[in-house]
């Protein structure tokens, strides 16, 4: 009842064209461009990987094969586990929520000064800066990273000008340049989110909170923080699901020897050709960071509609 | 009643870099008293209250609660509690939260704060409502919350920024009432900032009247609309008709002064321009709308004025006329509801009259609102 005055409401104040383009748009977004591509993605990861011929044959039947294979590898007797791609995912999970809790922790005193200090012209510089940095190429960025993070790199010609490191430190093969390279790729849209709740708070709120003798720490726990959770919980969705779901940085800043699950997924469908294989572990990726961000969001109580306020 | 704390401002100035917000304030409040700043915006009235509460040091001078001078003490470690304009109730915790927020501070246990809460919350008639959240509660509640949450730090002086400006005409009226009751209750010094003078004629014991960083005025309510000491507290604290002219003659306390368009008018001086006003300065009287009665004055030729009526309106408890005197200077006069239909025609000439007692003069000053 309520959803259809909604309907009839939006075609009333925009017209039966202008209304009718509108949702048809949305339609199109909807169903072409979201859920068609993820269901041909699932139906996929069902499938064998069969040449073109035996396409329609008796042998293209529905198959868990291809989750099999992530659990047990190429072993069909399912003795023994894929214990090197299991390790990629969880080392990926992992560390995507370590560069989320890393960027929070960051973004968080950033985004509270440039929130709190409104109106001055230098904050508005200091905005403009944050964002020039982005309109490069994110694989030129990495690359630049690269350079910086490399044996004969920036970084170390200053560590070692200063005493500070004895020989170059490798940051690639240590996967420092790696994190660093996740970690910047995503911190505008942690920070954003905060910056626009934070705001957003009265400035009374903090105030009153001081005049009756709260120190910073608890005004921050009691007050700030709770009124920033949603910027930081759809900063931390949005940076927790590009991390886990990055592809640049780890080919381009990873060491030789670390790989990150996206990049088992794009050998599969680039290197492999198996299309099936790859639709299967990249649903599981998918399906592991939704339920983690509905857990986390659950835990700390965060709604999913005050994301998109 | 418990004697309240007394607050001294003395010599404050506060500046923000060429700019002068406060010039030179000497007030002292009396422990326990109602008192009020009242000014129009940006008078720097809301600027002396956060160099009362601590949220900003005076560029000089000294403000004393106690006896004690509070240079250095920041906001969290005065006795003062300072009630905001928006209130800045906190949104997502519940009222009771809310009201006991200060001993949560100190550490206070969950049970002492309900505790604590419950009997705020039946002083200020909203028992049982401890579990809302802000959001839940009407305007004038969220203002009694505000209020008690306030005291909950049973505070030596409560500081008040305009908060009522945000409530409806009814509930505005009701809370004055409440907000003097409240205060005769725990015998605190309350200091309240407010631009609407009804407000601080109502409830204070004592008003300053602020214009422009300066302290035209102190004095109770009574002092201020009756024996304006400026020509600004006459003409903002209430209506006022302004006459300007010369004086031609000093008896005692009253001045006749020659209006350049009105005739020879005879008023009562101001008591702070009595001794300074002489024959032939320039003067200015104010006679307030309801002083002024239709028909000539049985002295000839004297505190008589004639004016066309342009309109009159009817208020309810009284008829407001707008006339015209000579010159085309705006008389306006009210006449109290006694069952009359109507107290004058559009266009008709008038003689009013006033008693000398009841209008003032003191030396001329510029008038923007005049």
């Amino acid at each position: 009842m309520k959803r259809k005055m909604i309907f009839s409401d939006f075609f009333r104040n925009n017209g039966l064209v202008m209304g009718g383009m509108l949702m048809g748009l949305v339609g199109f977004w909807l169903i072409f461009l979201i859920i068609l591509p993820q269901l041909s993605m699932l139906d996929y990861s069902f499938r064998h990987n069969l040449p073109p011929a035996e396409l329609g044959g008796p042998k293209d039947v529905y198959t868990l094969s291809n989750y099999q294979h992530l659990l047990y590898g190429s072993d069909t007797t399912h003795q023994s586990y894929n214990t090197v791609d299991l390790k990629v995912f969880l080392r990926t999970i992992f560390a995507a929520m370590m560069v989320t809790v890393f960027n929070i922790i960051l973004c968080y005193p950033l985004a509270y000064f440039l929130g709190q200090s409104k109106g001055s012209g230098l904050v508005r510089l200091l905005v403009v800066l944050l964002i020039i940095p982005y309109w490069i190429n994110e694989i030129l960025r990495a690359f630049a990273l690269r350079i910086i993070f490399g044996e004969n790199g920036l970084l170390n010609e200053v560590l070692l000008f200063l005493h500070l490191a004895e020989a170059p430190i490798d940051f690639i093969r240590q996967d420092i340049a790696l994190y660093a390279g996740l970690g910047y790729a995503y911190i505008l849209l942690m920070l954003f989110p905060i910056y626009n709740v934070i705001e957003s708070l009265d400035r009374n709120q903090i105030e009153a909170a001081r005049d009756m003798g709260a120190s910073w720490i608890r005004i921050h726990r009691r007050i700030v923080i709770p009124h920033a959770k949603p910027g930081i919980a759809s900063g931390a969705t949005m940076v927790f699901m590009l991390s886990a779901g990055a592809l640049a940085a780890p080919q381009i800043l990873g060491g030789p020897s670390s790989l990150w699950f996206t990049q088992l997924v794009y050998q599969w469908f680039n290197d492999s050709l198996n299309w099936q294989q790859g639709a299967a572990y990249a649903i599981v990726l998918l399906v592991a960071t939704i339920t983690i961000v509905l857990t986390v969001m659950k835990l700390f109580r965060v709604n999913m509609g005050d994301i998109g306020k | 009643m418990t004697s309240g704390v007394a607050v001294d401002l003395d010599d404050i100035w506060i500046r923000f870099g060429d700019f002068v917000a406060v010039r030179e304030a000497n007030v002292a409040i009396r422990g326990g008293d109602f008192f009020s700043f009242l000014g129009p915006s940006g008078c720097g009235k809301t600027t002396i209250l956060r160099a009362v509460s601590g949220f900003l040091e005076p560029s000089q001078g000294q403000v004393r609660i106690g006896g004690r001078n509070m240079a250095g003490i920041g906001p969290n470690k005065r006795p003062t509690a300072l009630i905001f304009q928006n209130l800045a109730l906190f949104p997502l915790m519940k009222i009771w939260e809310n009201i006991s927020f200060s001993m949560e501070v100190t550490g206070a246990s969950v049970a002492e704060r309900r505790k604590r809460a419950d009997e705020l919350l039946d002083m200020i008639a909203l028992s049982g409502q401890g579990d809302k959240l802000p959001s839940e509660l009407s305007g004038g509640q969220k203002q009694r919350v505000a209020i008690a949450r306030a005291l909950c730090a049973n505070p030596d002086v409560l500081l008040l920024d305009e908060p009522l400006s945000a409530l409806d005409l009814k509930l505005r009226q009701h809370m004055r009432t409440e907000l003097r009751e409240i205060q005769k209750r725990v015998g605190i010094t309350f200091i309240y900032i407010t631009h609407d003078q009804g407000e601080a004629l109502t409830m204070s014991d004592n008003v300053a009247v602020m214009k422009a960083g300066v302290i035209e005025q102190i004095d109770n309510g009574h002092d201020i609309y009756d024996h304006p000491a400026t020509p600004f507290v006459a003409s903002f604290v209430g209506e006022n008709n302004v006459f300007r002219g010369k004086v031609i003659q000093i008896n005692g306390n009253e001045a006749v002064i020659r209006s350049n368009r009105s005739g020879d008018l005879l008023s009562r001086i101001t008591p702070a321009a009595v001794g300074k006003l002489r024959v032939g300065d320039d003067a200015m009287m104010f006679i307030r709308p309801e002083v002024l009665q239709p028909g000539a004055a049985e002295e000839d030729g004297r505190n008589t004025i004639s004016a066309n009526v342009i309109h009159e309106e009817f208020e309810g408890n009284s008829f407001s006329v707008l006339l015209e005197g000579e010159g085309g200077k705006t008389i306006k006069m009210a006449v109290p509801n006694a069952g009359q239909d109507k107290i004058s025609n559009r266009g008709e000439m008038l003689s009013l009259h006033y008693a000398p007692a009841n209008a003032v003069v003191m030396p001329a000053a510029e008038l923007a609102s005049e």
